[in-house]
């Protein structure tokens, strides 16, 4: 398992997520599209860095960033 | 030839505009109604499809897929599951919109495995050529195996083809578009050997699902066929891949999205809305607004409505034969009934803004904005949303937790949420305010309106702190999750709004209407019967004043304080005057605010009642004028500046609301949650104002 996750993207920056812990992930954020082989970008950052505002698959969605580590994303694809 | 109705049942993810379409198919010809042991909205409508065909279409809660998370969402798969249901649909129609294509066919190609006939609406159709959006709805229909309807109901384009689409539904496939199944062959192909009666899918979502269907079989497939629950969710994910794989081949083709030009106009309102400074500022503008408008804006239609219900009181007085069914009538059910429409103003003004606030997607801002605050004291930012819907009533507001995913937030939020001021007790701050405030301003801002604004801060910052003593004193552990849509930003529809604010008013004062109807006809029994020095009144003030001769008038006036003071109102109010004395209370406002433990606003009416039986002037004044004029036995005014305080605080804090318990009781699952509101926040309301009053008076 890498050891990067979603919680590291800079604001404007996606990658492809290579892997969930699905302990961590509810069901209705896969269900979202929040699955490996997809792209997730980190479109806005809420004031306190927290909760953070994500693209994943075309679904406009914020999470926490305790939820946001437990979506790992592969370093080489981030743009 | 008799005409037809087919059923239909609309379905498809939160904010696709199925509401919209809900609402051009249907019209004002909606019903709303609650299932069966839940309180969950059930809205039906009927749809002209043509000269003899009509079709009755079922607007199911929103729902992301067929895996449950909510009562709301197990509404639509308990529906969709049950064939002997009458509501059983005919025909479904899956609402998706062009932007979110992708996600919306995930519940798309589950519904289809359920083998009903299916139709495929893409709404929102307005926006492609904005968001350089191409669909080749040819091949779409192709690979998904249905028929498509691509409208725009916002512009009120294709709701004809839908119709049209309706009436055909015979033609439809009712083929599933991929094999799910395979992601596991052999342990699907246990269950259908062991099932070959069954659809597969069916059997697959009662394994992995907590839905009632045909409970005698569902013992029979848990003992052979579950799984953990990890396995389980293993499984559910591995049936998600499977479907996102057949999308995405089809979207592949079907679709072209040139993001060049997609506008960055929505990223940029973003970045002010959710601004670290400019954010929070808008936000508290909102607000600001919010409460301008409800109790600047809306005094106007309110003192109109005062006065036609005093005038109309007067009225049947003059003009109906004298007898108990007049008195009934003009001092009972009038000023009650006046007593709860008075405020429809200002609870048509807090339902507008907060449907406004949540269709043009600001609302998830606020969540966003809001979450990592809110989480410090046990909330979620998902809390805002019932704290701000609670300034119109506690009942829709609690009932909005439902979407909060961690239990302890939602049970916090749950708990604190009836400290939030509601629309019921506005009128009691509004007739209350206006008896001990001077109609006077400060700095521009009307001091009355400045006394209503801290009320609600006040009522706020309480709520709050006790979230924060809540999540100290409660030990429960939960996974915490929070995952917020943010939808795109839309001008909200006039239809939906208008109709959203129409009909929630009527639920509002019909609801409260029956409860203020019944008060006050007990309430007028009560006031207007008596022991026997009630019924012999006139003898007894005689007796009293033989030696000075009294004006007429003068007599009459104490005749009436005599009798309501021996109705038997007036016992019950002079048994319970010790324990409301202390607050500053005479009986009369005991006996108000003994009855308004039913209802907050009850309150009003019952004065209204309370000050209408024992008059008999016949010149019309409002209730108000009535309870300024009304002085104790030393020549006080009863409304004085230390006992409104004191009455303002205790409606503020107290629990004086049947539904409200009932709701929380059911949403809780157990009595213990709304006992401990009652009695904490009564006690706590009741300590507030015997110190305002001791220190004031």
């Amino acid at each position: 398992m890498s050891d990067s996750n979603a919680s590291m993207l800079k604001k404007g920056q996606s990658a492809q997520i290579t892997d969930i812990n699905i302990d961590e992930i509810p069901l209705k954020l896969i269900e979202m599209g929040c699955l490996p082989g997809n792209d997730i970008e980190l479109i806005q950052i809420a004031p306190m860095g927290d909760p953070l505002f994500f693209n994943v698959n075309d679904s406009k969605v914020a999470i926490r960033i305790k939820t946001a580590r437990a979506i790992y994303i592969s370093l080489e694809s981030i743009k | 030839m008799t005409p037809k109705i087919i059923k239909v049942a609309l379905i498809g993810n939160p904010n696709v505009g199925k509401t919209s379409v809900f609402n051009q198919l249907t019209g004002l010809n909606q019903q709303v109604g609650n299932y069966p042991g839940i309180t969950v909205d059930k809205k039906t409508g009927i749809s002209k499809l043509n000269q003899i065909t009509k079709a009755k279409i079922i607007d199911l809660p929103g729902t992301y897929s067929l895996n449950a998370n909510s009562i709301d969402e197990n509404v639509v798969i308990e529906l969709l599951l049950n064939k002997n249901d009458e509501d059983f649909p005919d025909v479904a129609v899956v609402v998706t919109e062009v932007e979110n294509l992708k996600r919306n066919l995930l519940l798309f190609t589950q519904i289809k495995d359920l083998e009903i006939p299916t139709l495929l609406v893409i709404n929102m159709s307005d926006r492609m050529k904005q968001k350089g959006i191409e669909l080749d709805i040819p091949l779409l229909e192709t690979a998904l195996k249905t028929k498509i309807a691509l409208i725009s109901s916002r512009k009120n384009i294709g709701i004809d083809t839908i119709k049209e689409l309706i009436i055909n539904y015979k033609k439809l496939s009712t083929e599933p578009c991929l094999n799910a199944s395979s992601i596991d062959e052999e342990y699907f192909n246990r269950l259908r050997k062991a099932f070959p009666n069954q659809l597969l899918y069916k059997l697959w979502l009662v394994i992995t699902q907590d839905v009632n269907f045909l409970n005698l079989q569902r013992n029979e497939i848990e003992n052979t066929f579950t799984r953990s629950h990890t396995e389980l969710k293993k499984l559910q994910q591995k049936e998600t891949i499977k479907r996102y794989q057949f999308i995405n081949d089809t979207l592949k083709v079907a679709q072209k999205i040139d993001k060049t030009k997609a506008t960055d106009f929505q990223s940029r309102l973003d970045n002010i809305l959710t601004h670290k400074v400019f954010g929070y500022l808008i936000f508290f503008g909102v607000l600001m607004l919010i409460f301008q408008s409800i109790f600047d804006w809306s005094s106007i239609p309110m003192d109109f409505i005062d006065t036609t219900f005093s005038k109309l009181s007067a009225l049947t007085k003059d003009n109906l034969p004298q007898g108990k069914f007049t008195d009934l009538l003009s001092d009972g059910i009038i000023p009650g009934i006046g007593g709860i429409v008075i405020f429809i103003p200002q609870i048509a003004f807090l339902f507008l803004f907060i449907s406004v606030l949540e269709e043009s997607g600001y609302m998830s801002r606020v969540v966003f904005l809001m979450d990592k605050i809110m989480r410090k004291f046990g909330l979620s930012g998902k809390s805002i949303v019932p704290l701000i819907s609670g300034t119109a009533c506690a009942i829709p507001a609690i009932m909005s937790t439902r979407n909060i995913e961690n239990w302890k937030e939602r049970l916090i939020t749950i708990l604190i949420t009836p400290f939030i001021t509601c629309s019921a007790r506005l009128p009691v701050y509004a007739i209350l305010i206006s008896l001990i405030i001077p109609e006077k301003r400060f700095l521009g801002f009307s001091l009355q309106g400045l006394t209503l604004m801290a009320l609600y801060l006040l009522a706020f910052v309480v709520a709050i702190a006790s979230a924060y003593i809540l999540n100290k004193l409660l030990k429960l552990k939960c996974k915490s999750y929070f995952v917020v849509e943010m939808p795109s930003y839309k001008v909200p529809m006039f239809k939906n709004v208008a109709l959203n604010v129409l009909e929630k008013t009527k639920a509002f004062v019909t609801g409260a209407g029956k409860i203020i109807l019944a008060i006050s006809i007990v309430l007028w029994f009560l006031g207007s019967h008596g022991s026997s020095n009630f019924d012999n009144a006139e003898k007894i003030i005689a007796e009293k004043n033989t030696n000075s001769r009294l004006e007429k008038g003068v007599f009459e006036n104490q005749v009436s304080a005599y009798k309501l003071e021996n109705s038997y109102m007036g016992i019950m109010g002079k048994t319970i005057e010790p324990v409301i004395k202390p607050l500053g209370y005479d009986w009369k406002i005991g006996i108000a605010v003994v009855s308004s433990f039913a209802a907050r606003e009850v309150f009003v009416g019952t004065l209204a009642t309370i000050y209408s039986v024992g008059n008999q002037s016949d010149e019309e004044s409002t209730i108000k004028m009535k309870m300024a004029e009304d002085i104790d036995a030393n020549g006080n005014r009863i409304f004085n500046f230390a006992t409104g305080i004191s009455l303002l605080l205790f409606y503020a804090f107290a629990m004086q609301c049947v539904s409200t318990l009932a709701i929380v009781k059911k949403e809780t699952n157990s009595w213990k949650w709304p006992i401990i509101q009652l009695v904490f926040m009564s006690g706590f309301a009741y300590v507030v104002a015997l110190i305002a009053y001791q220190t004031l008076k």
